[in-house]
């Protein structure tokens, strides 16, 4: 009690670059699966000449990552008919009676103490031939990413889209009885390698990631007011870019990434801004009486999404990077806010509101037809992955992250034991 | 609601001499020194949300013999003994909304009518209004829709005179909810802003 009390008197901010590494902070549970998902064997790999054994089961992390792309189904483990480690040792008919389309068989090797070799290859059973078939070198600190590796290069050749698993996300913990009450956090997909970017007394909100996977912009109320600052994750060196009277909030990172939009209200209510991070040139986009938030660009980087209310109610509105005047985009439903742009530009999460519930729906921008993505009722925060297949988004019902594939068809939850965890962000390609 | 949204420098001598150990170094830590009310009020600060038992500022009212001599006393109250009275408009520092909305009712513009007298009559007096919202919908909504309640309430405290040097703004959005609940009850509780005053 007595170190809790003194730590509320301590500076209320601490920066930590990295630690508690391959501390499990997040596990993942499949809560609806897919009709109709690719059935795949993932073999235990072979690990009986190594000197020592592996921190890490590779074929359960790849298992796991195949089963929440809602695409693939992987067998359970109790079920495998056989255990063969090369291809060259598959009896394929055992696996077609078993009902599997395709078999995953692999090995890792030590070159020496802690330095190996992961090989594997990837099995179409129908065909009997194989697909694919790699091999990456690999040190203990990096065989979990190397697993989600793995896990991108089956995905790609089944799916003929680019896997997302070897990315990174960032969200924010509430803690209650923690001498720090919020921390930003980044870790993998999967919720392993959790690490804290920063931890505060005060609220932490919004953060954005650069397009180069290497900073976050976020919000920080560490002065008792909201101040926003970009931090180098792996130096935690940071600035302050957004200090004025009023909102300072909801920063997003342009394409390019020479730019922020954001929300201030220094000049009476809260509008949308871009600031120009090497010049901090300030430009106001929008000018109404309305509140106008949450900020995102296009992908072509030529105009902001944001919500607005002045309609009345929040709706999404488009405008240009050089002002105008905005055009709404949603009319179904009397609350649609934070939008979240698919990186191929076609689609458009948001949180719906209707009938008192609040969900995770997206539009599509050629029709503007409205699918709803979830089926809770205190949903926020949506977040695409960079392939667009999947929405990570939290849910205040739990306290809980989830992601959905695009077309609501598969969802898991990122559950979790300590703390209150929201506004995920799923970071580019380049996360890692 | 009791007359516990204030903070005094006098406060921290008396608190010093009396309570040393339990005893905050800043203005505003003061306040998180009071009796554990639930997490979310304590972190934002204001025991308004507690009724009855957990408002009470007990290291401070104690610090000083309370303000029951002063409603007794014939001289006019000064800014300190005003605020420390547990009964009246005064002692009302949180003004409740409706969901999505920064609308006061009548009974909330009486109430910071009184506020705004008192602080346009004590060039003494500033007060930090911190708008508060709900949990449904996104959170940067929020934290505008915070926003707009404090300013509702800055208007009504300035066309009483209060300055603008005396009324400051911030919102926390659904950041630091009064109750935790996930219901109508608590949402009601949480759409909110509330009035820290200081006494310079």
């Amino acid at each position: 009690m007595h170190i809790k009390k003194l730590a509320t008197y301590l500076i209320a901010v601490l920066l930590l670059g990295a630690m508690q590494g391959g501390k499990a902070a997040l596990t993942i549970e499949i809560t609806q699966g897919v009709d109709g998902a690719l059935p795949i064997a993932v073999v235990p790999f072979d690990t009986s000449r190594l000197s020592s054994k592996l921190p890490v089961d590779i074929a359960e992390i790849v298992a796991s990552d195949l089963n929440i792309s809602g695409v693939l189904k992987a067998m359970d483990r109790a079920a495998l008919p056989a255990n063969p480690h090369y291809s060259n040792q598959v009896q394929y008919p055992r696996w077609r009676s078993a009902g599997q389309d395709y078999l995953v068989v692999g090995r890792v090797l030590e070159e020496s103490p802690g330095v190996y070799n992961i090989e594997f290859q990837l099995l179409d059973v129908l065909k009997q031939k194989q697909l694919l078939g790699r091999s990456m070198p690999a040190k203990i600190r990096n065989l979990r990413s190397r697993a989600h590796q793995i896990s991108d290069f089956i995905y790609e050749q089944i799916t003929g889209t680019r896997g997302a698993f070897n990315t990174r996300i960032a969200y924010v913990r509430a803690q209650k009885d923690a001498a720090r009450k919020y921390v930003l956090q980044v870790a993998d997909t999967d919720g392993y390698n959790a690490q804290n970017v920063l931890e505060s007394d005060e609220p932490i909100m919004s953060p954005s990631w650069s397009p180069d996977g290497k900073s976050l912009a976020y919000v920080s109320f560490e002065s008792k007011r909201p101040e926003i600052f970009i931090q180098h994750l792996a130096t935690a060196r940071r600035s302050k870019v957004s200090g004025f009277r009023g909102l300072n909030g909801a920063p997003s990172w342009s394409p390019d990434g020479k730019f922020l939009a954001l929300v201030l209200s220094k000049d009476g209510n809260p509008d949308i801004y871009t600031l120009n991070t090497a010049t901090k040139r300030l430009k106001r986009i929008t000018s109404h009486r309305s509140i106008d938030t949450e900020p995102v660009w296009t992908a072509d980087g030529n105009s902001i999404i944001f919500t607005s209310d002045r309609s009345g109610s929040p709706q999404l509105y488009e405008v240009g990077v050089d002002g105008g005047r905005p055009k709404r985009l949603t009319f179904e439903g009397r609350y649609n806010s934070a939008a979240n742009i698919s990186p191929d530009g076609k689609y458009i999460a948001m949180v719906h509101g209707a009938r008192g519930q609040y969900k995770i729906a997206q539009i599509e921008r050629e029709t503007g037809n409205l699918t709803v993505l979830t089926d809770s009722a205190l949903d926020e925060s949506p977040s695409f992955s960079p392939n667009g297949r999947m929405v990570l988004y939290a849910s205040g019902d739990t306290g809980s992250l989830f992601a959905v594939s695009f077309d609501g068809r598969a969802r898991h939850k990122l559950s979790d034991q300590a703390g209150d965890i929201r506004e995920p962000v799923w970071g580019p390609f380049d996360s890692k | 609601m009791k007359a516990n949204n204030l903070i005094k420098p006098w406060m921290i001598a008396g608190c010093l001499a009396l309570f040393v150990s339990a005893c905050a170094t800043t203005q505003e830590e003061i306040i998180e020194d009071g009796p554990p009310l639930d997490e979310q009020s304590q972190m934002s600060g204001a025991g308004v949300t507690g009724d009855g038992s957990g408002a009470d500022a007990t290291g401070l009212d104690g610090s000083e013999g309370g303000g029951v001599t002063a409603i007794v006393d014939d001289t006019p109250m000064n800014a300190i003994e005003m605020l420390e009275q547990t009964e009246g408009a005064l002692a009302n520092r949180t003004i409740y909304f409706e969901f999505d909305s920064a609308k006061l009712t009548s009974e909330s513009i009486a109430i910071l009518e009184t506020h705004g007298n008192f602080i346009a009559g004590n060039g003494e007096v500033s007060v930090r209004l911190e708008g508060h919202a709900d949990e449904r919908g996104s959170r940067e909504y929020n934290i505008a829709l915070g926003d707009r309640r404090a300013q509702s309430v800055r208007r009504v405290l300035l066309f009483q005179g209060a300055s603008t040097d005396q009324v400051d703004t911030v919102s926390y959005g659904e950041e630091k909810p009064a109750a935790p609940g996930h219901d109508e009850e608590a949402w009601a509780r949480n759409r909110r802003v509330e009035l820290i005053y200081t006494v310079n």
